[in-house]
This record gives C-alpha cells, sequence and structure tokens, in this order.
C-alpha cells in the first residue's frame, strides 16, 4: 500500500508493516493537536486582537480545564507507550528456529559468517520468509546494524554481542546502513541486504564453496587453542563439561545463577575469571587478543551446538534447517 | 536672556565608565549580559558557520565539497559550539542575567564578582575549544562516544573536552548565583506567587544546571584519562564499559535539553502575557510544570540508549518515563495558547517569534512523542528524524524564544528601539526557512537516511536540496538582526522605560536602567501579570529621574 509512495523506505520484514502502522498513528495524532494549535493560536490571534478587542478580560484559568489537558494527553500517550512496547518485545525476541548469522562490523565495513560457513563482506544473503537472527559485535569501535526497509537497528558494540531478527517478505536488494557515527568512512560502510527465493538461497550457498561450517571452524578452533584439554565430556576436566551448557541456567561459586547465552560464553573465554563455575577453580586463562571476532563467532557457535539434538553437518554440504519458522 | 544651561547626561549603567577595564572588571549584572551577549553571538556565527558548510556538502550525494574527516570535525564542531557555547548560555547568560535582578526588585544578582567569573570561565573554555578547532578540530560527534573518542580518534579531543569541562562551571556558577537571588533578594511584598514565570523557569534551569553539569565535567575528565593514561574505564579492550560511557553522558545531557528548552519558555509566558495585554492562563501551573520539567528530565536519559544494548525492560521503564516528561510542556503550550483567548492581541516582534515557538515547539514536541515510541524509535534513532526532532525544540523553539526575548527587551537593555518592519521581516524568514531546512529531514530520517553521513545513496538527494535551500533563507533571517539591532543603538528611536506597556519590575525604571537599577526598593502590591491595574503601578512605584 505505501510502496508508491516515495515516503516510505520498502516493506520488506514481517515487522515493517507494524511499524508503519504505529508510525501513521502517531502522524494522524500529532498532525491534529498541531494543527488544534495552530488554528487556535490563528483565530484567538485574529478575533482578540487589539483592533477588535480593546480590553483584554483577565481570566485567571480553569481547574476543569486544566486536568482536561493534562489527562487526555497523558492518556494518549500510554497508547502510543503500550502500542510501541508490543512492536519491541517482538523486535527484541527471536522466534524458536531462527537461523542465525554472525555478523561483525568494523573500521569500515561489515563481515557477515553463515552457520554454513558461507562467507559476505558488505553483503548479507538471506532466504525470504525464513527467520534470521543476526549476532552482531565489533572489532574496534560502536557500529550500528540498520536496514530500514525491516525496520531494523541495533548497536554493534566491542566485546560484547548484540543481536536482532527479522523476517524478510519481499525479495530484493535492501541499504544496509552503518547507523552509529564510527570515524572516516561511517557513511562508506555501506551494504546490501539480498532476500532471495528460498530455492534461490539454497543454490546461493552450495555454490558459495565454504569448506567447512562456523561450527565445525569452532570445533577445530577448540582443539588448536587447546580448550579440550580442560573442557572434556568426562567428569575429569579442570573446566566444566560443555555439552548441554548453552541456553541453561549456570550456578556460579560465588551463589549467582547466569543464563549461558552467546555473551556468557564469549565473556569466558575472554574475561574468564568474571564468572567462575561453582565446583570449580579460576585457573582458566584469558584469550582476550588471541583469538578475533571470528574465531570467537566460530567457538560460541561449536559450544552452542553441543546443546542441539542433531549434530551441524560437517564439510561442504549446507546445513538442512532443523526447524521451520513459526 | 540666554543662560547657558548645562545637561547632565542621565546615569545609566552604559555610561557608568567607558574604559575597557570598567566593562572587563565589571560586577554589574547588566554588563555582564552584554558580554555574553556579545560571545555567544560570535559563538552563534561560528557554529553557522560550520552548519553552512555541512548543509553545503549535503546538496550532492558524494562527498565532494570536503573530505570525510573534515565533514565529521564539521558536524561535530557545530554540535559542540551550538550546543555548549551558544545554546546553554543563551537566554539565562543574557536574558536572565540582565533581567532577574530588575524582575525581583534588586540592585544586582546574589554574588556580582561570582557573576563575572562565571563570565571569564565561559571564555577560558570557549578559547580552549576554538584554539582546538583551529589546530585541527575534533571528529567525535558532540557526543563522544567511546571508544572512538578515547581510543581512535586522532584529533583534539582532550583540548575541547577541557574547554567544555571549563564552560560547565560558568553554568554552574549562574544556576547557583539565580537560586540565591530568587530566594534572598525579592522585593517586599514580591511572594513566590507574584514571581513573573521568567523567574520560576530559570529557577528550574538553574537546578538542572546545578545537579547535572558535575556529571558532565566528570565523564569527559574520564574520557580524557582514559584517552592519556589508557586507564580502562570505557574501553572494553582495557576492561571498560563503551554502554556505561553513554549512560554517564546522557544523564547530564538529557536534562541538559531542558537546560536549553525551560529559559526560553520562560521568555514566551512573558512575552505572550504582555502582548495579550492580560495575566497568564493558569499561572500556578505554568510555574509547576517548569519544575516538574526539571525533576522529571533526569529520570529519562537512557532513552538515547534503546539500540545500544540496554536491557528490554530498562528500555520500557525510559520510554515510560519519557512520555511522562512531555506532558508538562503539553500543559504549558495549552496554557499560554489560552491565554490569547479575550486578549487584546498586539503582533509586535517579540510576539511574532512567540508564535512561531508555540507552533514548532509543539511540532518538535509531538516528534519527540514519536522517539519515545520503542517500536518506532528502532527504525528512526540515529536517523535524520532525531536531527531535524531535536533542531525543532532548540531552534524552531529555543533559538526562536531567545529572539522573542531579545527583541522585547532589546528597548530596556539599550534605550533604542529597533526598526520594526525589518524585524517582522526576520520573523518570517526565520520561520519559512527554518520549516523548509528541517522538515523535510524528518522523512528523510524515516526513508532511512542516517545521522553523520558524508555521503549518501542518491534517492535521499532532494529532500537534502530542500533542506539546503530553507537553510540559506534562514540564514539571512538571522543576519538581518545583527544588522539592525547595530544599526538601532545610533539610530533607533528612544524607548523609554516601558515601550510595550508591560507589567513587570524591569519595566519601572529608564531605559537604560542605571547601574543600581532602581531609585528605591519597589515594594510590590499586585499579583503577576496585572493588566487589569497597570496604570495604576506607574502612580505606586518610584520611578528613577
Amino acid at each position: 500500500m505505501w510502496k508508491n509512495l516515495p515516503l516510505f523506505p520498502d516493506q520488506a520484514s514481517s515487522i515493517a508493516i507494524q511499524v508503519d502502522g504505529l508510525y501513521a498513528f502517531l502522524i494522524a495524532v500529532s498532525a491534529f493537536f498541531t494543527l488544534l494549535i495552530f488554528a487556535l493560536i490563528f483565530v484567538f490571534a485574529v478575533k482578540f486582537r487589539k483592533a477588535a478587542h480593546p480590553k483584554a478580560e483577565q481570566i485567571e484559568g480553569s481547574l476543569p480545564l486544566e486536568l482536561t489537558w493534562t489527562l487526555i494527553p497523558l492518556g494518549i500517550s500510554m497508547i502510543f507507550f503500550a502500542w510501541g512496547a508490543l512492536i519491541y518485545f517482538q523486535q527484541a525476541r527471536p522466534p524458536r528456529g531462527a537461523m542465525e548469522v554472525y555478523g561483525v562490523g568494523k573500521q569500515w565495513m561489515w563481515k557477515f559468517e553463515h552457520e554454513t560457513g558461507q562467507r559476505e563482506i558488505n553483503s548479507l544473503h538471506v532466504p525470504l520468509g525464513r527467520d534470521v537472527r543476526v549476532i552482531l559485535s565489533s572489532q574496534d569501535v560502536i557500529h550500528s546494524f540498520y536496514v530500514p526497509a525491516f525496520r531494523v537497528k541495533t548497536d554493534a558494540l566491542p566485546g560484547r554481542y548484540t543481536s536482532t531478527w527479522f523476517r524478510p517478505t519481499k525479495v530484493g536488494t535492501y541499504h544496509l546502513f552503518c547507523a552509529e557515527y564510527c570515524g572516516t568512512e561511517h557513511s562508506g560502510m555501506i551494504g546490501e541486504v539480498v532476500v532471495m527465493e528460498p530455492v534461490a538461497y539454497q543454490a546461493w550457498l552450495a555454490a558459495g564453496g565454504a569448506s567447512a561450517s562456523l561450527a565445525s571452524n569452532g570445533k577445530e578452533l577448540f582443539t588448536q587453542l587447546g580448550c579440550a584439554t580442560c573442557h572434556r565430556t568426562d567428569t575429569q576436566g579442570r573446566g566444566p563439561n560443555l555439552v548441554g551448557v548453552y541456553g541453561k541456567p549456570v550456578q556460579l561459586n560465588d551463589g549467582r545463577t547466569v543464563m549461558a547465552d552467546e555473551n556468557y560464553i564469549r565473556e569466558s573465554i575472554t574475561n574468564p575469571q568474571a564468572k567462575i563455575v561453582a565446583g570449580f577453580q579460576p585457573i582458566m586463562p584469558t584469550f582476550q587478543g588471541q583469538v578475533t571476532e571470528e574465531s570467537l563467532g566460530a567457538l560460541v557457535s561449536y559450544v552452542k551446538s553441543l546443546s542441539q539434538p542433531q549434530q551441524k553437518a560437517e564439510g561442504g554440504a549446507p546445513a538442512v534447517a532443523t526447524s521451520t519458522s513459526n | 536672556m540666554a543662560t547657558a544651561v548645562q545637561t547632565v547626561e542621565r546615569e545609566t549603567y552604559l555610561n557608568n565608565g567607558y574604559s575597557l577595564q570598567s566593562w572587563l572588571l565589571t560586577r554589574d549584572h547588566k554588563r555582564i549580559a552584554i558580554l555574553y551577549l556579545i560571545s555567544i553571538t560570535a559563538m552563534f556565527f561560528v557554529g553557522g558557520f560550520f552548519a553552512m558548510l555541512i548543509r553545503l556538502e549535503l546538496l550532492t550525494p558524494a562527498g565532494d565539497l570536503v573530505t570525510s574527516d573534515t565533514y565529521n570535525k564539521l558536524f561535530t564542531m557545530h554540535g559542540i559550539v551550538m550546543v555548549f557555547f551558544f545554546l546553554i548560555p543563551s537566554v539565562p547568560a543574557v536574558l536572565g542575567n540582565f533581567c532577574i535582578p530588575l524582575m525581583v526588585g534588586a540592585k544586582d544578582l546574589a554574588f556580582p564578582r561570582i557573576n563575572l567569573l562565571s563570565w571569564y570561565l565561559y571564555i577560558i573554555g570557549a578559547i580552549f575549544a576554538l584554539v582546538s578547532m583551529t589546530l585541527g578540530g575534533v571528529d567525535t560527534g558532540w557526543t563522544f562516544y567511546t571508544p572512538f573518542s578515547t581510543h581512535y580518534s586522532n584529533t583534539h579531543v582532550v583540548g575541547v573536552a577541557l574547554g567544555i569541562f571549563i564552560a560547565g562551571f560558568s553554568s554552574i556558577l549562574t544556576g547557583l548565583n539565580f537560586i540565591v537571588t530568587i530566594h534572598r533578594m525579592r522585593a517586599p511584598g514580591l511572594t513566590w506567587t507574584r514571581l513573573p514565570l521568567f523567574c520560576w523557569s530559570h529557577y528550574a534551569t538553574s537546578i538542572i544546571m546545578i545537579l547535572g553539569t558535575p556529571v558532565i565535567a566528570i565523564t569527559l575528565l574520564l574520557v580524557a584519562l582514559e584517552r592519556l593514561l589508557h586507564i580502562g574505564v570505557f574501553n572494553p579492550a582495557l576492561g571498560g564499559d563503551p554502554v556505561l560511557f553513554q549512560h554517564l553522558f546522557w544523564f547530564y545531557s538529557h536534562p541538559a535539553v531542558y537546560i536549553m528548552i525551560l529559559p526560553g519558555m520562560g521568555v514566551i509566558s512573558e512575552v505572550v502575557t504582555c502582548f495579550s495585554h492580560k495575566r497568564v492562563f493558569g499561572y500556578e501551573f505554568v510555574a509547576l510544570a517548569s519544575i516538574a520539567i526539571a525533576v522529571l528530565g533526569f529520570l529519562v536519559w537512557a532513552h538515547h540508549m534503546f539500540v545500544a544494548g540496554i536491557s528490554v525492560y530498562a528500555a520500557l521503564v525510559f520510554s515510560l518515563l519519557s512520555y511522562f516528561v512531555a506532558i508538562p510542556s503539553a500543559v504549558k503550550v495549552f496554557n499560554w495558547t489560552a491565554t490569547l483567548y479575550k486578549g487584546s492581541v498586539r503582533y509586535d516582534t517579540p510576539m511574532l517569534y512567540a508564535f512561531g515557538f508555540i507552533g514548532l515547539f509543539t511540532m518538535g514536541g509531538l516528534t519527540g512523542v514519536f522517539l519515545a515510541s520503542l517500536g518506532i524509535d528502532v527504525h528512526v534513532t540515529d536517523t535524520y528524524f532525531v536531527v531535524a526532532h531535536f533542531h525543532y525544540v532548540m531552534v524552531g523553539g529555543m533559538v526562536m524564544a531567545y529572539m522573542a526575548g531579545l527583541h522585547f527587551w532589546w528597548p530596556k537593555m539599550t534605550g533604542k528601539l529597533y526598526p520594526e518592519g525589518w524585524a517582522k521581516l526576520s520573523a518570517l524568514l526565520v520561520f519559512v526557512g527554518f520549516n523548509l531546512t528541517f522538515f523535510p529531514q524528518f522523512v528523510l530520517g524515516y526513508m532511512g537516511m542516517p545521522r553523520r553521513y558524508h555521503a549518501y545513496p542518491p534517492e535521499f538527494q532532494v529532500l537534502n536540496v530542500m533542506s539546503t535551500a530553507g537553510a540559506s533563507v534562514l540564514a539571512v533571517g538571522y543576519v538581518l538582526p545583527m544588522i539592525y539591532f547595530v544599526w538601532s543603538m545610533r539610530y533607533g528611536e528612544d524607548a523609554g522605560p516601558n515601550p510595550w506597556n508591560a507589567v513587570g519590575l524591569e519595566w519601572m525604571t529608564p531605559s537604560p536602567p542605571p547601574t543600581y537599577n532602581f531609585e528605591e526598593t519597589p515594594i510590590v502590591t499586585w499579583e503577576a501579570y496585572d493588566y487589569e491595574h497597570l496604570p495604576e503601578h506607574d502612580e505606586e512605584v518610584a520611578v528613577g529621574h
């Protein structure tokens, strides 16, 4: 409906229509009040101009009026708040079974890696109708992953993961912008998100020449970096067994319980002393500075795969989706 | 018979000593106000020059006028100069300094020497900033986000941060002076509920200045420490947290925007009452709304961080509180509009600016409501939508209020009237130019054009060209007053004590006022904006010769 108006970007995701709907409502209400104020000022200023109304009437005020024009805007505001919050909840919670892509922002480009190992620079290919979760981080300063056509934006931070998700609803190529000022070529950090029909997307993945999935890269790193020597799958390890850890609560030695999400796994690699699992010694060395963002992504992906019922396929074959989108 | 009569020129604050020393070592709040007026006007044109270069660059999609690094410095310096060295001092340091002692019936502010010190601190801060800009500038954005500002930027971050740090003390001292003056130096009979709303607004502003400014001072100090000594506060590579910076920065910088609007609202209350010739509608509500804005303004800072990695629950709380802070502003707009009802409205220039303020501030404020809505903010934050929003409230709002106040009190400050025809033309040019500059930016933002972009995709060009065209009109609207105000000081018609027929103690003393403001301390027996009994005032209060 809006596509022929040059005032809106494409509506290319499942959330875009909802965001535009709220926007239209906000515009309507704002236009109403703006025009009301403009009109009242105009009418009063003309009707009560000095020439026509030489003696001003000294009116103190009116409590009922004050209450009315306090409570009505408050009520309308609460509608804006609630509606916006509902959309935000959706934007914040990716559905189960979303396919995952790791994105790294760096001065001044975007690097993406699909779970199947396919890598891209400044472009992101995604399948139509599939839930896609992008796990973001930065190699240097704060960037921001912004796709106007999807109405999606999340900062990419150094030292930490953030994430966002979308379900593309329209085939096409859309702008990807960096939306957090990051230095000289901030405005050059432009990429494109390419939404493809699912079949075309599978073909693109197969043609990509990815040698190994992200998780299997992670498994190799896990061995190379010596993680496997302590994090064994039996009870003899000096470090906790990582099978089944991701996505579950973890009891720490100071009594806290934390959820083992991506940030927990990442922090355990770069700053292991921050949280010690109950019953273990604080002996893990830090790998800060020894692993790149891409390697971190691979390791996290590997640890996550240890909690999945089906192992990811190794080798060149693209992974079959473990569940369909909602 | 002809006798030679020697006329003695009436003593005013302007002719009470002509030497440079009498100005640079003055303790007179009126002279300090003029010193500030000259300084901030100069900074306004510096910031405006940077804006002009930005808008010229944005005429074409390619970054072809200046290099990327230069462009980044331009928008950074435009923001820093306009926020810290123009808007924050503008109304308080010029009109507040000049008018508050007069409005409360006092000889001066509570601490005249501290007032002078505040100007020197402002100047020293400005010098640090200007020298850093001349030596190569700073390119971090006025928001100094880390770790870019502490580790990756190769520009004069510390020099500019120091300039802002020093200027911050100017703010704090001004706030201190106003609060004590309003509490302790009101003339007999001038109760709190008889105070002009201009004083209430400045009281609220001063609370924010005193409580908030120390936070930005410490934050900038931490940035400097991390940059110089590599102490890890904000840089994750050193064990710091970049989001912590944002919390600290916005904890001040959000209330700062209320420092930048409340004084302007105070001006509007004075102008609307005078040119409707009646008391304001709902005095207590307008007064309390100022205080509410100051208090609630401290509770909403993380609405600048909805996509920065804060939790969903934090985002919800800050969104809700942001709606609460919008309400008192709306209440004021309704009260000003209602003040016009059954008034006797005149269309002098200050009133035209006030009309412009009410309309444009309404639009700017409503677009703030868009931004407070989480679902929308995700799409439009960090885009030109935000740029348009804050220019609507700060330029369409505050700068227009400043112009209203400048025109309103110019006759009092200089004893001269400015040329009304030219002034009305300028007001019209400002209103038209402003809307043409910034309305297209709302559309650009929703279409997805991010802010701080040196080059942009070609589909954004048409709206950018419109915006630049508007900026040229706006610029003319700002340059004209420079010319006619200066002209009026020599050739303007004499104003007399009360050219607007306004109620207020400042109108009961000559224009320009004598150094000690009043012949005798006035005794106030009337309510605020007592337009009903206006003719009787002049007999009650002893006016200076």
